[in-house]
């Protein structure tokens, strides 16, 4: 790994100042992608700032409508925590299924969702959650945040803070793993709101996250066979389109299925 | 920095660049924690960080700054752990060099699931790669030292 200077700091704004008065800073949080990005030399960052101890990155917490959880959360306390488990199970199961234990040990959910990692679960969640991300200058909603292939609306410099959830009355996360590295060869996230509203997003399958409107309207309409049609789509060593798009059809009808029978 | 490893708390100079399981291997001479793929997929070099399994090759010295880390060498003070205990009587291993690893992982999984089913310790074990394929004998080593663990405790 190339030298570089390490920041810690409990302040969000000091990290931000931190940042801005150093040349070729990155943040850092569980590392889980950054560290190995950085030992392969993709990536060599002059000043590490280190954002896991900042408060308002660590908390978790329910409202009314909302579930929020800061963005230095890990993905063991996403899966463990009643609360989660309790309001959206989909996203519980979800953090769950990530990774392998170690893993899920370190990684959190800001880095995941930031890193936009077109086979990573949370931006699913995120995407059928209608989650809001919170950062240190704005709140941008899924829909504009997720930009494609590993690309994100946060600029240079924009720390993600916090991710807030809207509650379903629903939710089911489908997952097929790539064997070795454990990501998605495909994953489905199905939420239900109020008023027959149905949000079916995909990972895995597209260079980017994205939403399913066919297989919402199957999910209504079970005869229809909703099928995925675009130009991005993933096609790799570990699985041409067409296997992953069926594993994405036979995912929704698992998640389908369990949403019937809660 | 400060920092605990096998009950030790000890002051160290490290550089910013280093990895954990450098400071561990390199500055603290405790070999027995392996470096395998060096990508966070093997699970060689795994330790207990306060008492949670993670990838030594995936966390800078920094970062643990402060925490108390076990490695390999810290679980058998006098006797051996009942953990390493299992995996020789059950040959839970044949080259051995993914079982450091292997065992911590175990440890952490026997902490959350005293007796675990096949399907749990398959998915407690999902970061640790045997490349000699010998899963069958570690999971029988894993369910024996769960009946150690729980015998010892009753």
């Amino acid at each position: 790994m190339n030298t570089f200077q390490y920041h810690l700091t409990n302040h969000l704004q000091l990290a931000k100042d931190i940042f801005v008065s150093n040349e070729n800073a990155r943040f850092l949080s569980g590392g889980m992608t950054l560290l190995p990005s950085m030992k392969h030399g993709l990536i060599q960052p002059d000043h590490l700032i280190d954002v896991s101890k900042i408060p308002d990155l660590q908390v978790l917490k329910e409202t009314s409508d909302h579930l929020i959880i800061g963005a230095a959360v890990k993905h063991d306390q996403v899966a463990n925590n009643p609360m989660v488990q309790s309001a959206i199970p989909g996203l519980a199961y979800l953090a769950s299924q990530i990774g392998d234990p170690q893993v899920r040990a370190r990684g959190t959910i800001g880095g995941s969702i930031a890193n936009n990692d077109p086979s990573a679960d949370y931006p699913a969640g995120a995407l059928a959650l209608k989650a809001m991300m919170v950062t240190d200058r704005r709140d941008i909603a899924a829909e504009d945040f997720f930009t494609g292939f590993y690309s994100t609306a946060l600029e240079e410099g924009e720390i993600l803070s916090q991710i807030k959830f809207a509650k379903p009355i629903k939710s089911a996360y489908a997952k097929f793993k790539q064997a070795a590295s454990g990501y998605a060869l495909a994953g489905v996230f199905i939420a239900v709101y109020p008023d027959q509203e149905i949000r079916v997003t995909v990972t895995g399958v597209g260079a980017g996250v994205f939403r399913w409107t066919e297989a919402e309207q199957a999910f209504l309409n079970p005869k229809m066979k909703p099928s995925i049609e675009r130009d991005d789509l993933i096609s790799d060593l570990h699985a041409p389109s067409a296997y992953r798009v069926n594993i994405a059809q036979v995912l929704f009808k698992k998640a389908a299925q369990q949403i019937q029978n809660n | 920095m400060q920092i605990t490893v096998n009950g030790q708390t000890q002051e160290l100079t490290v550089q910013d660049n280093t990895l954990l399981i450098d400071l561990i291997r390199d500055q603290l001479h405790l070999t027995g924690t392996h470096s395998g793929c060096d990508t966070t997929q093997c699970g060689c070099c795994t330790v207990l960080m306060d008492q949670v399994a993670v990838k030594s090759c995936t966390i800078l010295a920094r970062q643990a700054e402060g925490a108390s880390i076990q490695t390999i060498e810290g679980l058998a003070l006098q006797d051996l752990h009942p953990v390493q205990e299992a995996f020789s009587q059950e040959h839970g291993l044949q080259c051995g060099y993914c079982t450091p690893g292997m065992i911590m992982s175990t440890v952490y999984l026997l902490q959350r699931y005293p007796n675990p089913s096949d399907e749990q310790i398959k998915e407690g074990l999902a970061g640790n790669i045997c490349r000699c394929t010998g899963y069958v004998n570690i999971i029988k080593a894993v369910k024996s030292a769960a009946k150690k663990m729980q015998e010892t405790k009753a």
